[in-house]
Parts: structure tokens; sequence; C-alpha cells
């Protein structure tokens, strides 16, 4: 099977000054893949989606975007769009006359340009003929993403998209990543939004003080994980205590801060002990009402990872 | 195993053009309110002024040509580019040129045009084009309305030049229009200045004032006693050079000059706005461009250029001095005195005579002859002396002169009454004060060839 890469990028550092950004920063994205970018604020995320955009040159390294050798030379191939530090817009215009202009601006027609498309994808439709001045910050990132939808992408670079979203908001974006995602379209995102993340992503990079500490599917990131804690809600919750305390490789948290009620408690496991404590609750005739990681998966390996546990 | 292969040959995208950069940069000019009102503003305020004023009893006869508002409407525009070279203008190449660059920065979509655009070199190129298209918009908008307001409010009469000398309506209108033109090379150059304080300073508030602050310098500057060849070598000159349109023959060396050197400013402004752009690191979101770096990048060429420019006019016209000499001043009063007169003459039905008639003179002292002979200063003293033919005895008038620096100088009439008290006379316009009762004129401070 072939495999189309949207993104190679290889041994890539770039410094600013003595600070270093990024420091042989490898990155695989094929085309149709949601890649996820995690990291701690100043891992070099938005240093690395702004070469990816074009914005900067790499000090070194190989960098391949959509089949072209990215050079020394400030450009990026067509067929790229994207936003990073969040979507520029003009306030004193409105959301089409934005997206009007930059179609104007690519030599589109803003009436053939698909403007009422875009906007109906991100749901701005009713807010069509309104200022950007008085957006939310949610649907700022919207409009950003419309105005990236307008040229139809086939690397889009997106620099934490689901910031200030509301659910509805959310949905959009999702639904427009997905059905991108579909079409063949290659999405870098930057997120600190785990939830997001594992909704959308199939494989993330995580990115620690401008070094890659891990990348691959999402699967391998919790194969590769320690033990996670869940809450585990029963309708015994005192037998379902002594159970856990029996089971091989189950230890109960001093969850006095997590805990909300007597009814829940947590536990501490890899996957195949807590599997084991589900099954001997069940066959003990206790139901199992609610089981879920304090933490997500990706969460967890995050600040794992990016030595940040001890500050759980 | 998984065979690896990469997309299909893609294209580096073409930067964007800049007429297309240029068009979206004036989508985002004009839909600002600010925008919007000056524009406004300009092309309506001046015609409210104008027709307003000129039909004040009291005329602002403390700017050049105010005191003419009264008899023709040429007089509205020409009080009008007083008052813009002094404030207008830099105000709103401040507005416009001075935030151009700094509003990206404010707005946080720098990254976003640099990616539409995908060349730095072409969004600076727009956004100066764009600009300067903006300002000459406004600009226009000053010449056209105070020049329509005043020849509605007050008709299409001739024009008495500053040398006393009548234009007539066409010759006015066409020194009218060539005079606003010359406004334009220090505008461009303050608007350069302005480009240039918005991509040094980011979102300082300076980079915004920058402009309107040189602006002011020069206007300082230009009440200083300074050399002539310092006078000239600076870029606010021109917005004063002009009245050397009005005189005849016309001053021109003066005002060339000053074109001169407010395009070489513009130039250098707008180059060096040009190189600090194209430089600037865009990835660092915290970074807007400024810092001393840049700030001493763009001033010491600039402090440079005055420098060569006050030499090679120091060496081009050897004019050292404050260029207001004894004879000079007695020159220029006795040819508007004697173009006055016939005006004077005609207004009063007296039969015509002409300057080679009169053999008009004046004696000029400064400080009663107890300090030197030359200079700016409002202590002059002249006598004029005149002859009418058929009349034995020589006419004398005498007046106060108050000279600017700029060469610039009012002629009070203090005696004897008749010839140059205040009285009214009828005109085709109304009653007006005695033309030569007081009136301007200007010292050419260049040596005349």
């Amino acid at each position: 099977m072939e495999t189309l890469h949207a993104v190679r990028a290889g041994g890539i550092s770039k410094c600013f000054g003595e600070v270093v950004a990024l420091d042989g920063v490898d990155l695989d994205v094929t085309q149709g893949q949601i890649h996820g970018l995690v990291g701690p604020n100043g891992a070099g995320k938005t240093t690395l989606l702004g070469l990816l955009l074009g914005l900067a040159v790499a000090d070194s390294g190989r960098l391949e975007i959509l089949g072209q050798q990215v050079g020394r030379a400030f450009a990026a191939p067509d067929g790229v769009a994207g936003f990073v530090d969040g979507p520029g817009l003009y306030p004193s215009l409105t959301a089409r006359q934005n997206l009007a202009a930059l179609a104007a601006l690519r030599g589109g027609d803003a009436r053939t340009a698909g403007i009422d498309d875009v906007l109906d994808q991100v749901g701005l439709t009713d807010v069509a003929d309104d200022r950007a001045r008085g957006f939310s910050l949610g649907m700022r990132q919207r409009l950003g993403l419309a105005a990236a939808l307008l040229t139809r992408p086939r690397l889009l670079i997106l620099d934490e998209p689901s910031n200030g979203l509301d659910p509805a908001g959310k949905r959009h974006v999702h639904g427009v990543l997905t059905r991108l995602a579909a079409d063949g379209t290659a999405v870098v995102l930057s997120s600190h939004r785990m939830d997001d993340l594992e909704a959308l992503c199939s494989e993330v990079t995580i990115l620690a003080t401008g070094r890659v500490v891990f990348s691959g599917p999402l699967s391998k990131l919790a194969a590769e994980s320690r033990e996670l804690d869940y809450r585990l809600r029963t309708s015994d919750p005192g037998a379902a205590r002594r159970l856990a305390a029996d089971t091989a490789g189950v230890r109960i948290v001093d969850d006095s801060v997590v805990r909300q009620d007597a009814d829940v408690f947590v536990v501490r496991a890899l996957t195949p002990a807590l599997d084991e404590l589900v099954a001997q609750v069940v066959r003990s005739g206790i139901a199992v009402r609610e089981l879920a990681p304090v933490v997500s998966p990706l969460e967890a390996a995050f600040l794992a990872l990016t030595d940040q546990e001890a500050g759980r | 195993m998984t065979a690896v292969a990469v997309a299909e040959r893609t294209v580096t995208a073409p930067p964007v053009s800049v007429a297309r950069g240029y068009r979206f940069e004036l989508v985002k000019l004009v839909s600002q309110w600010r925008v919007r009102l000056l524009v406004l503003a300009c092309w309506v305020a001046p015609a409210l002024f104008v027709a307003g004023v000129s039909q004040q009893d009291t005329l602002p006869s403390d700017t050049l040509f105010g005191r003419w508002m009264h008899a023709t409407g040429w007089a509205g525009p020409l009080v009008m580019l007083g008052f813009a070279g002094t404030w207008a203008l830099p105000l709103l190449t401040s507005l416009v040129a001075g935030d151009v660059f700094a509003a990206e920065d404010r707005l946080g979509t720098w990254r976003h045009l640099l990616v539409a655009v995908r060349s730095p070199a072409r969004i600076f190129v727009a956004k100066t084009l764009a600009s300067v298209t903006v300002i000459l918009a406004l600009v226009a908008g000053l010449a056209v309305s105070s020049t329509v307001g005043g020849l509605l409010a007050v008709g299409n009469q001739p024009l008495v030049g500053l040398d006393g000398h009548l234009l007539s309506p066409g010759d006015a209108a066409g020194r009218v229009l060539l005079a606003w033109l010359c406004a334009l090379a220090p505008t461009l150059a303050l608007a350069a200045i302005g480009l240039l304080g918005s991509v040094a300073l980011g979102r300082s508030s300076m980079g915004l004032l920058l402009p309107v602050l040189v602006a002011l310098a020069m206007q300082v500057a230009q009440m200083l006693p300074l050399p002539v060849a310092v006078r000239l070598a600076l870029p606010g000159y021109a917005f004063i050079s002009w009245n050397g349109l009005f005189t005849s023959p016309a001053q021109l060396t003066p005002l060339l000059i000053a074109v001169a050197v407010s395009l070489a400013w513009a130039v250098l402004a707008t180059a060096l706005a040009h190189l600090l752009f194209v430089r600037r690191d865009f990835t660092n979101p915290a970074y807007d461009g400024s810092g001393r770096r840049a700030f001493t990048f763009g001033v010491l060429p600039l402090a440079a250029l005055t420098a060569v420019t006050v030499g090679a006019v120091a060496v081009a016209t050897p004019s050292t001095g404050s260029g207001i000499e004894q004879a000079k001043v007695q020159k220029s009063l006795a040819i508007v005195f004697a173009h006055l007169y016939r005006l004077q003459t005609e207004q009063l039905h007296r039969p015509a005579v002409t300057e080679a008639q009169l053999r008009t003179s004046a004696a000029c002292t400064k400080s009663d002859g107890q300090a030197a002979q030359e200079g700016a200063g409002n202590d002059w003293r002249c006598v004029v002396s005149w002859h009418l033919p058929g009349v034995a005895v020589t006419g004398s008038a005498i007046y106060q002169l108050d000279i600017t620096s700029d060469g610039r100088f009012v002629a009070d009439g203090d005696g004897p009454k008749e010839v140059n008290g205040y009285f009214l006379v009828r005109t085709s316009t109304g009653d007006a004060p005695n033309p030569l009762w007081q009136f301007d004129g200007n010292v050419e401070l260049l040596e005349t060839q």
C-alpha cells in the first residue's frame, strides 16, 4: 500500500537567538490524517506550525510539504492554509466581507468563492453580515477556519482551534475537520484540550522543550502509558472497594480530593488489572454504574512524558 | 511493509500580486470609521469653513491670504493650505500612514496576512500604496472642497499676490493648483515618516504620533533664526515655500529645493521602513518590530540625510545667514507697495499709474539702526517713497514691519492716514479695508539671480 505524505520533516531545528525552539524534530503526516500536536507552553508547537505555514524557515533539517521540498525562501506550497496564534480577522469588516476580501486577494470572485458554503460549514450563516468586532472567541475561531477552508486546502494547520468554542461550535468544527480528513486533507492541529485530540486525531506528536517525546497512534500511546487512575461508581461501594483491594495490580488511591460522593472511589491500575477487577465486581452481583479515567490516557501520557506528573 | 511516497508534485504558491494586495489594504482602510470620517471631513468641512469665514466681518489676516478671503474665492484654498501644512496634513498622515502597519500588530493579524499574501515585500508595497492613496484622497478633498467653498461664497475674482500684483482668476487657479501639488511633497515625506514609525515602533503610540511630532519640530525649527541653508534643507519647508508661487517672478529656487528635499526624505524614509519591515521576524508574536535597533536604524540615516542636504544647499546656494537683509527687505516692500498702490488707485477711481511711473523705493532700519540690519523681528521700520506723474512732491509713507524667520512679513501702515491708514474702500465685492493699510509680503531668502 502506498502512503501519501502531506508533511515529512526530519531533524528540524529552529532557534530564536539563544532560545532553542525546535531541536531535531521529526514529523510525518499522511494525507487524510488528523494529527495532533501536544506539548506544554513553550514546547515549540507554534513554531513548528509556523514552519508548516511558511511563516519561517528552519535553521536546519529537511522539510517536505505536499511533496515539495521547502527551501530557504519564505514560502509555503500551494494548498496549505490555516492559522497560528488565533485567526487573523479584521474587526471593521463583517464575517462575509472578511472572507470576500480574502477571496479577492487570492483572485477569486466573492460570489463564486464558496463563501456561503464555508460559512454554513462552520455554522456562522446567521451572523455572516455582522462585523467581526462583536464576535466571541469561538466565533472568531470558526471564522478563521472558514477563511482557511476557502482555499480548499490539502494541508490544514490549526493552532488551538477549539479555544472558546461552545458545544455547538465544537460540533461544527469537529464535523468540518472530520469531513476534510475523509476527503483526503491532512490536518495538523495543536490543542491543550485532550478530549478534542482524542476525539479527532488518529496520531499525535508530543513535544517538550523543542523535542519530540512521543509520536504515533493514540493506541500506541495508551500501550506505552503507565497506570491510570479510574473513577469507579458501583451499587455497593463497600464491597467493590474490598474486591479492588484484593485484586492483583489494583490499588485504591487516596481519593479524598477527587471523590464527590460515597458511591465513588478511585483505583489505579493498568488496563488488564482493571479488566479483572470489573469482571469480579460484576460476578459478585454489583452493578457498575460508572467507570472513567480521572484524566484521559492522552493527558496522562502527556503529563508523564513531559515530566509534569508531579504537578498532579 | 508500507511503501512511502510523496504526494503529487506541488508548486510553490506565487505571492499575491501587488494590485490585489493594494485592493485588500484599501478595503481594510476604507472600512475603518476613522478613515471614513476623515474623508468626509476633508471633503466637506473646508468648503463650509471657507464659505463661512469669507462672509465674516473679521478675516483671518494672520494667515497668509486670509485678508483677501472677502475679495476672491481663490484665497480660501490658500488659507486652507496654510492651515493644512501646519496642522491638518501632519495629523492626517499620522492617522493613516502612521497606523497602517501598527494596526496589524494591534489586531494580531500579521501571520494571517503573511500566509495569505506570501510576500512581506509585496505587503509593504500594497500597504504603502493604499495609505498614500487615502492620503491623496484626503489632500484632494481639502483642496477641492476649500476651492469650491471659496468660489461659491465669494466668486471667481482676481487674487492679489504676495508681492501685491494682481493674478487673473485663471492664473490664480493654476498657481493654487500648483501650490497644493507642491505641498504633496512634504506630505509624502510625513507619510513616509509615518510608515517608518509604524514599522519601527510597532504598537507604541509614538509610531502614530511621529509625523505630528516631526512636523511640529520642523515648524519650531522654522521659527528659529536658522541659516537659510538649514531652513531649506528641512523637509517641512515646502509647506512654506509655495508662497513663492504668488510673486512675480515666482520664487522657484527655494520651492524646487524644498520639494526635492521633501521627496528625498520620502524616498529614504520609505526605503528604511521597507528594509526594517522585510527583516522583521514575524514568528515571534511578542515582537512587534520595535526596539532600540529599529529606532536607531530609522533615525540615523535621516539625520545623515539632513546633514547631506544642508551641505548640498549651502554649497549650491551660499546663503549661510538669515537671508533677511536690509536691501532685500527694502526692495520687497517697495515692490508690494507699488503693486498695491495701483490697486488702491483703481479702487478709489483715481487716474491710473504704472509701477514704473511710481518709481517706488523704501528705506528700512531695524531697531532704529542700533542693531545689525538683518534678521527677523517686529522692529523693522520703513519709509516708502514714490512719485506721481506730474506731481513734484515725493510721496512717503511709514510702515512697521513684522518679519518672521521664514521671510514672510506683515506691513502695518503708520501714516499718513490718507495713504496707509485704515479706511474702507468700495470694491466690486463690497467694502474692504484700504489695501495699503496692512498687507503681507515676503523677503526671498536666497540671493536673487
